[in-house]
């Protein structure tokens, strides 16, 4: 029984070691252990409680795990321990070992509000970026502009998934992770996401930017998220609500330009919407 | 005449019907414990084998082997088989087996009723497993039935429903069965406080059961009229709302939660003390405890969908009643600490499997802790840190405890004793396997694997493989779990009435094997006190 | 012998019609969630988004001129290509207390006459106790003729007591027609 103790001990400080030792993406797999700290606002808060409570875990873990083996290695009978047969009831001890875990849920959940409270406040954003979830791909609508897309699994990603595909999906650069048509946003703007889907629920996550956010039919949900200004990029993240035979297959890619590339894309795209109108306009609709 | 009246008494004592009607028709909550036990077992297998079509497809990344609408009908067969087909008969097969003996009753107070309850499980799963081989294939929408979702499935909707209905029937009957009997059958002299604790978590469980099925039985019965017969419950197109499914399923399902958990702290709360030769500490407290769990197992349903949208005084509620719950949790685990503590302990299976659970179920709380923070759920929710929480509470939870109260009082039941070293290498593969298959699934999750995916990015390619290597190592440990049985009830060696020179409580004062019919003369006061040392 | 066996099944009767009472009570009490639900969205401001749908009798408010909220108009079409419809602006800015009426365009694209009904929702979604609706085409199902085109008025207040913390609300309507499945609950 020892060793069942000393290995659980060992594999718990191995673990924590590996957390505390991970890089928050390392190509290699072995390597992803933690939660990624992000590139946003909230992102960064979110990662923050993570580790907070994370850490309370570990500290409340030292002293229970210790507690049982210290119990396990000391009262053996084995080693002829007697037992003391007439310890059956502390008052006090059963009040203090209540006590104690109530105030650190407090001391744990003050904190949390208060991050609850900055993801609530979706005040002074300046964009609207309308998300919606389909069987099984994404539609991207900037609110006001008439510029909109839908977002797809790119093409090698979907030749190397079917089934016995004979494609080594190691060979596809970002295997499920990968768009045709990837949803733009500015840096350093507070950006809201209108979510919400059209046949069944799905959700919108991009764990870089801390938070995901379900895609409801018939109801719009909310969120906000603002990028550092020099975290430009490309984010990836999944649908994370099952929805159907292709939910894996739904992937979420933002490019985080500066303000002034956003605007120059935004406009470009804006002026092949007006020439696509001008073009159906000309030609009578054959459909 | 004396002769005859004995002669007629032992008769009465020793007859069981023969042959196959001995089953079908039982009322002996003796044999209809074995039932459920054997039942459990057998799904346990079916659910473990789909598991195993999970981790096998998930060993790699890129589709190897199903079709992905296979694979959601795997996780949601899979999740559907382990808590309606193994765990929950599992603890009713335990509750029937264990009650009347540890109250001093004779029987269950329903007998008929009992058999019934049992009988109706494997229509239930006939029908439930029939559905993989119907048009569309078996329901993928998950075990939750989130509509629209759930209402997108072929012709194996309507069945999943009906054997949902089935199972719910099922379990609420033999809940109603355990309630009447410890209120009404117990011994006299068997007062309420001072019952073992296992009666006690599986009087609450009752409760919740009877408080809770019907809800699930609801919530099913809306969204067949919404795929059937033009209800908008939980449709947005004719004023309904599928978030509304969700709470109502919830409402259920957490509960649901502690109906298979409950039992675990009764049964652990057996064990521990006697490999303790020790009263369990604070035996009131663990009472209280229980009680507090099972009332706060009602507020926080809300805990399991964060990211729906729900306005700030929600969230906080639900994320502080759910935090509160690791108070009374925390006391329990404490209590089985100070137990050990002065204690003479020694290391049979029983004790190991219920050791491992105190170390494993309390890392499940501690995930389970960090999924109450709301802003960090939002990020969990989902995913795979999700999946290795509730299989920490599940597998190493409740199968662990399940498994450590067969290996307590199998002697009891047959008379005879297993092979405790190969117990013992079963405990030691499963308890590192175990761990092997499920700690890698906190850093997937946390990295942002979402669950219920059938094929990943390749990033998370080398934690799978981990624990594919660990599912499939813990499938094969279990295989043990019915030789070991088996071997035992062919050939182990005689066991003693006492069975473990620790053990208090009625079951132990009866001879072993238990004999058919128990407790038809109430034990005796002396008798009930010593039993009662917890 | 006899007698307390009596009294034991009848203790057991009636404690197992006591249970079945409750099993009952529990299956109704699944029903009465879906009422309950739209109370407690509607007592805790959870956003009880279904009295988007019912016209809101509001007392006369004096516009806060100091104030201006952005709403946005958004419009949903599940059967894309089957209908046209969109709002006639995409947003407004609005002082709380103030009556306003916006415009949406329905143009049915069927093929065939047939009623639709708009389901409104609104974000965030705690704003529905704050979004009153005096008119809304959303109130009752419409009727299309084929190839109709009807502009859908909108009559609206956002109160005064709209949270501090807000600035931009979103109404949405989906529009459903009869081939998905109309009318209320």
């Amino acid at each position: 029984m020892i060793r069942t103790m000393q290995r659980s001990g060992a594999a718990l400080l191995l673990s924590v070691v590996a957390l505390l030792a991970a890089p928050a993406h390392a190509d290699s797999g072995w390597g992803l252990l933690n939660m990624p700290v992000g590139v946003t606002e909230l992102s960064k808060k979110i990662y923050g409680l993570h580790m907070m409570i994370f850490w309370w875990c570990v500290a409340i873990g030292v002293f229970v795990f210790g507690w049982m083996i210290w119990a396990i290695v000391a009262f053996r009978k084995s080693r002829g321990a007697v037992a003391d047969t007439a310890m059956v009831h502390s008052t006090k001890a059963e009040i203090i070992w209540t006590l104690i875990p109530v105030a650190i849920l407090v001391v744990m959940t003050v904190p949390a509000a208060r991050v609850l409270i900055d993801i609530e406040d979706a005040r002074n954003t300046e964009l609207t970026v309308k998300v919606t979830g389909y069987q099984w791909k994404w539609q991207y609508e900037y609110l006001g502009t008439g510029v909109g897309y839908y977002s797809t699994l790119g093409r090698e990603s979907n030749a190397a998934r079917e089934l016995q595909s004979g494609i080594d999906p190691r060979t596809v650069p970002n295997y499920l992770l990968d768009v045709d048509q990837p949803l733009v946003v500015p840096a350093g703007t507070k950006v809201r996401l209108l979510i919400t889907a059209q046949d069944v629920i799905h959700a919108w996550w991009v764990p870089d930017f801390g938070m995901k956010k379900d895609a409801i039919p018939g109801y719009v949900n909310e969120m906000w998220i603002k990028v550092d200004t020099d975290k430009t990029g490309r984010y990836r993240g999944q649908c994370a609500e099952l929805c159907g035979r292709d939910h894996g297959f739904m992937p979420i890619v933002v490019d985080v330009m500066s303000k002034p590339d956003f605007e120059d894309w935004l406009t470009a795209r804006k002026a092949a919407v007006k020439q696509a109108a001008a073009t159906t306009a000309a030609t009578p609709s054959i459909s | 005449m004396a002769t005859h009246a004995h002669a007629a008494a032992h008769d009465d004592h020793d007859h069981k019907p023969h042959g196959w009607r001995r089953w079908v028709f039982s009322t002996n909550h003796k044999d209809i414990g074995t039932m459920y036990l054997v039942f459990a077992c057998t799904m346990f297998f079916v659910g473990g084998s789909m598991a195993l079509v999970i981790r096998a497809e998930l060993f790699q990344p890129g589709l190897q082997f199903v079709d992905p609408q296979f694979f959601n009908s795997m996780t949601a067969m899979h999740a559907l088989v382990m808590i309606f087909g193994a765990i929950m008969p599992a603890w009713v097969g335990l509750a029937n087996w264990l009650i009347p003996m540890q109250i001093g009753a004779p029987d269950m107070a329903l007998p008929r009723l009992n058999n019934l309850s049992f009988w109706i499980l494997p229509f239930a799963f006939v029908i439930l497993l029939g559905t993989l081989f119907v048009p569309g294939g078996a329901p993928a929408g998950g075990w939750t039935m989130y509509p629209p979702l759930a209402l997108q499935s072929g012709d194996s909707f309507p069945m999943m429903i009906f054997a949902v209905h089935l199972m719910g029937i099922s379990s609420v009957l033999g809940a109603i069965n355990v309630v009447v009997t410890v209120m009404n059958m117990r011994a006299p002299g068997m007062n309420l406080l001072k019952m073992p604790l296992f009666v006690w978590t599986w009087l609450i469980t009752a409760y919740l059961l009877v408080a809770v099925m019907p809800v699930l039985a609801g919530a099913v019965t809306m969204l067949l009229t919404d795929h059937f017969f033009g209800t908008s419950f939980f449709a947005a197109s004719g004023g309904g709302d599928p978030v509304m499914f969700q709470h109502i399923f919830w409402f259920f399902g957490h509960p649901e939660v502690y109906i298979m958990i409950l039992p675990a702290f009764g049964v652990v709360s057996e064990i521990i003390p006697t490999f303790s030769r020790k009263p369990l500490f604070g035996y009131e407290s663990m009472v209280y405890a229980t009680a507090a769990i099972g009332f706060l197992s009602f507020i926080v349903w809300a805990h399991h969908m964060f990211t729906v949208g729900m306005p700030l005084a929600g969230q906080l509620f639900f994320m502080l009643a759910t935090m509160l719950i690791s108070v009374p949790t925390g006391v329990k685990v404490f209590n089985w600490c100070a137990t050990m503590t002065k204690g003479s302990l020694s290391f049979e299976p029983p004790m190991l499997f219920a050791l491992a659970f105190l170390f494993l179920f309390t890392i499940g709380g501690f995930s389970g802790l960090m999924l109450a923070i709301v802003p960090a759920d939002f990020q969990y929710q989902d995913t795979y840190f999700v999946v290795a929480h509730f299989h920490y509470v599940l597998v190493p939870g409740s199968l662990f405890a399940i498994i450590g109260a067969v290996y307590y009082w199998l002697p009891k039941w047959v008379g005879r004793m297993y092979d405790q070293k190969l117990a013992t290498w079963h405990f030691w593969l499963s308890a590192i396997f175990v761990n092997v298959l499920f700690f890698p699934q906190h850093f997937l999750g946390l990295a942002g694997m979402p669950r219920r995916i059938p094929d990943y990015a390749t990033q998370f390619a080398d934690w799978n493989m981990v624990s594919s290597i660990g599912a499939f190592g813990f499938g094969f440990s279990q295989l043990l779990l019915p030789y070991i049985i088996l071997k035992c009830v062919r050939s182990g060696a005689k066991a003693s009435d006492r069975v473990w020179d620790g053990a208090h409580g009625l079951e132990w004062e009866l001879p072993s094997p238990a004999p058919f019919h128990s407790w038809e003369t109430p034990p005796s006061a002396a008798v009930i006190a010593r039993g009662a040392e917890h | 012998m006899t007698a307390p066996r009596e009294a034991l099944r009848r203790a057991n009767a009636s404690l197992t019609a006591k249970l079945g009472l409750m099993t009952l009570g529990s299956f109704a009490f699944g029903f009465a969630l879906v009422p309950l639900y739209d109370v407690l969205c509607a007592v805790t401001g959870f956003g009880d988004q279904k009295a988007l749908a019912r016209a809101a009798e509001v007392a006369p408010q004096v516009a806060d001129e100091s104030r201006t909220v952005t709403v946005e108009f958004v419009a949903e079409l599940p059967n894309v290509g089957s209908w046209e419809f969109r709002p006639v602006l995409t947003s407004m800015q609005v002082h709380p207390g103030k009556l306003y009426e916006t415009e949406f365009v329905a143009k049915n694209l069927t093929g065939h006459d047939t009623i639709a009904q708009a389901v409104p929702s609104i974000a965030p979604g705690n704003v529905a106790g704050y979004f009153h609706k005096t008119e809304c085409f959303c109130f009752t199902p419409q009727k299309f003729l084929k190839d109709e085109e009807r502009v859908l008025p909108v009559r609206f207040i956002v109160d005064r007591a709209l949270p501090k913390h807000l600035d931009r609300i979103t109404l949405a309507y989906t529009f459903y027609d009869q081939s998905i499945r109309v009318g209320q609950r």
